[in-house]
């Protein structure tokens, strides 16, 4: 926290300026502006299909803006490959559905891009793996396979699996909506401490309490647009705008 | 508070496991299914005692000639005197020691890849698969470093089977997972280059395709320039059969999930990684037995090279019945090749079985 706060007159660590995408005919963002410091926790909410998803997901080119610019830490989000790879060096993605590799252990998984991507010797890979599953309170299943865990267990792995990179950025797409209930809490018990300790995350979520807690803004979009965004106090006990106020009414929190 | 007392495990009923369970529910399960049962039992008694009493009991197992089989079942003998000839070919007998060693060389060389502790496993295999095939080309071939020149015209027998088989199966299986990566890239050029391929070498059988590197394709080739008949049928297998295994390598690719491409392309990895450490392990796992199903095909698609006049295991047999001394030995020889052609395909069909459950993470996704 104290090293976020020294910072945040610097360059942003996300940038979107005007960015447009559209699926075929179908215009999914409009006009995105969105400017994030290092250190801040932002939430995307919004009702299904409201491109939030589409979004974050544009972050590390997973989805590919057509208009618009995208600069992640100083670097431009391009057509050049290098450019590309070099911004998910430093932006770590966490999964609805985990997507863990399931032919891997639960640390096979952890060490692949450290000794791929930032080409860590394994013993090094390992340790620093090991350090990430010990946060994330599941150092004992290192050996197992993804397909031996629990979901909720999964996607702490999937959480450690990002941080082995030592990304600078996390973001993660609806990291609980594909949890039984019952694991729902041990995941984002998890998230609330790597906020704490100061990482820039973006969350799509709809776990209010998470927002309240967490968030420094909450950023609500409907039909491709920003339509809200507000520090969560504010923008769940006074919401400005009527869409805002509906969708709010809407969910249970 | 009240604790909720949770009742204990029971076995099952008796009569639901174990070998009568099994009876019971296989085969008498029903009136009908125990007519089948019956009826199947009636077929194995119409055929194996008979087959047993000519191959094992009224057989004739020794002697040197056609005379020595007098007993009216099987004639070993002919397999027995004839047995250089099926393995080997027109292999110079005081050559073939070459081939044993070769051989012997594979299974010494290929053994560490089966001991799961081996270190440094990947580099072995990697060594392996490049300084054996030179290796065996020298054993076989031989014309430098002291060994004398040995033709491949003059190979044959089981030999040359194997030989056709191994570099078929060496040379489609990475052939074909290119093709199908290939035929699922992003770029059109590649896309279709794979595609064309593809679908050309599938739309033609494989024996127009020996035909015409035997018989045509030297027509085209400017005078005085000619590979050699072997080399040219090996060639045409390995296209031909890499066609098979890309659109088989194709179906694994396409049941991964999506989720594993993005985790994959999230965490920084490239194309290649990606395919090769994620995507690939996982499609190729899923396709085993699509894959080893082509390569039992492939193995016993050898003996259509009867075509160019190649001896492989069959050809020698076949040439070997219409030997006038050992007339009507057919039945013998053909037997002979099943058996031969069958162990070395059920050996291909339980090692992928085997391999299957070795690879398998106890989940799937």
């Amino acid at each position: 926290m104290p090293e976020a706060i020294k910072q945040t007159s610097a360059e942003p660590m996300i940038l979107m300026e005007g960015v447009h995408k559209w699926y075929g005919q179908f215009h999914v963002l409009k006009d995105i502006n969105l400017s994030v410091q290092q250190g801040e926790r932002i939430v995307l909410c919004g009702p299904s299909g409201s491109g939030k998803s589409t979004a974050i997901r544009c972050l590390n080119r997973l989805e590919e803006h057509q208009q618009g610019r995208i600069i992640i830490d100083g670097t431009e989000l391009t057509h050049d490959l290098k450019h590309i790879e070099a911004v998910r060096r430093e932006v770590g993605m966490v999964f609805q559905h985990f997507n863990l590799f399931p032919h891997l252990t639960v640390l096979q998984n952890c060490t692949l891009a450290p000794m791929w991507v930032r080409k860590m010797p394994k013993r090094e890979a390992e340790e620093v793996a090991m350090h990430y599953l010990e946060r994330v309170r599941i150092p004992e299943q290192a050996h197992k396979y993804p397909g031996q865990l629990s979901g909720g267990q999964q996607q702490r792995v999937a959480i450690a699996r990002a941080l082995c990179m030592k990304p600078k950025i996390m973001l993660f797409d609806e990291p609980t909506s594909a949890l039984d209930p019952e694991m729902v809490k041990e995941v984002l018990d998890t998230m609330v401490g790597l906020a704490e300790d100061g990482m820039t995350m973006l969350c799509v979520t709809h776990e209010m309490g998470f927002a309240r807690t967490v968030a420094n803004r909450v950023i609500f979009l409907d039909k491709g647009e920003i339509v809200e965004q507000n520090e969560p106090n504010a923008f769940f006990t006074n919401p400005q705008n009527e869409r805002t106020k509906l969708f709010l009414s809407q969910i249970i929190h | 508070m009240q604790t909720h007392t949770f009742k204990p495990d029971l076995p099952p009923p008796a009569l639901s496991v174990g070998v009568v369970g099994w009876l019971r529910a296989n085969l008498f399960s029903s009136w009908f299914n125990t007519l089948l049962t019956l009826f199947a039992a009636y077929l194995v008694w119409l055929i194996i005692p008979p087959l047993i009493q000519w191959a094992l009991i009224d057989a004739d197992w020794t002697g040197t000639t056609r005379a020595d089989c007098t007993s009216g079942g099987a004639c070993w003998v002919f397999v027995q005197q004839r047995f250089g000839q099926f393995m080997y070919g027109f292999y110079p007998t005081e050559l073939r020691w070459r081939v044993d060693l070769t051989l012997w060389l594979a299974v010494i060389g290929a053994a560490p890849l089966f001991i799961p502790q081996m270190p440094r496993k990947a580099i072995y295999g990697l060594v392996f698969l490049v300084v054996y095939p030179l290796l065996a080309y020298w054993l076989l071939h031989g014309g430098f470093f002291g060994l004398t020149t040995v033709s491949t015209s003059r190979w044959g027998g089981l030999m040359l089977t194997l030989v056709i088989a191994a570099v078929g199966i060496a040379g489609a299986l990475p052939l074909g997972i290119v093709l199908a990566l290939g035929r699922r890239s992003d770029m059109p050029a590649i896309r279709v280059i794979c595609v064309t391929f593809i679908e050309f070498w599938r739309g033609v059988p494989l024996i127009t395709v020996l035909f015409m590197s035997s018989v045509m394709l030297p027509l085209f080739l400017p005078e005085g320039l000619s590979f050699d008949k072997l080399v040219r049928a090996l060639i045409g297998v390995i296209l031909f059969q890499s066609a098979y295994i890309a659109e088989v390598v194709r179906g694994g690719l396409q049941a991964i999930p999506k989720g594993q491409y993005e985790a994959a392309a999230a965490m920084g990895l490239g194309y290649w990684r990606m395919m090769g450490l994620v995507i690939l392990p996982q499609a190729l796992k899923l396709v085993i037995p699509g894959i080893v199903n082509t390569f039992i095909a492939l193995f016993k698609d050898t003996s259509l090279v009867i075509i160019i006049g190649l001896f492989d295991l069959l050809n020698s047999i076949k040439q070997a019945t219409t030997d006038p001394a050992w007339l009507g030995m057919a039945t013998e020889g053909y037997v002979f090749a099943a058996l031969i052609f069958w162990i070395f395909c059920f050996g291909m069909s339980r090692y992928s079985q085997h391999l299957e459950r070795k690879l398998d993470t106890g989940h799937k996704r």
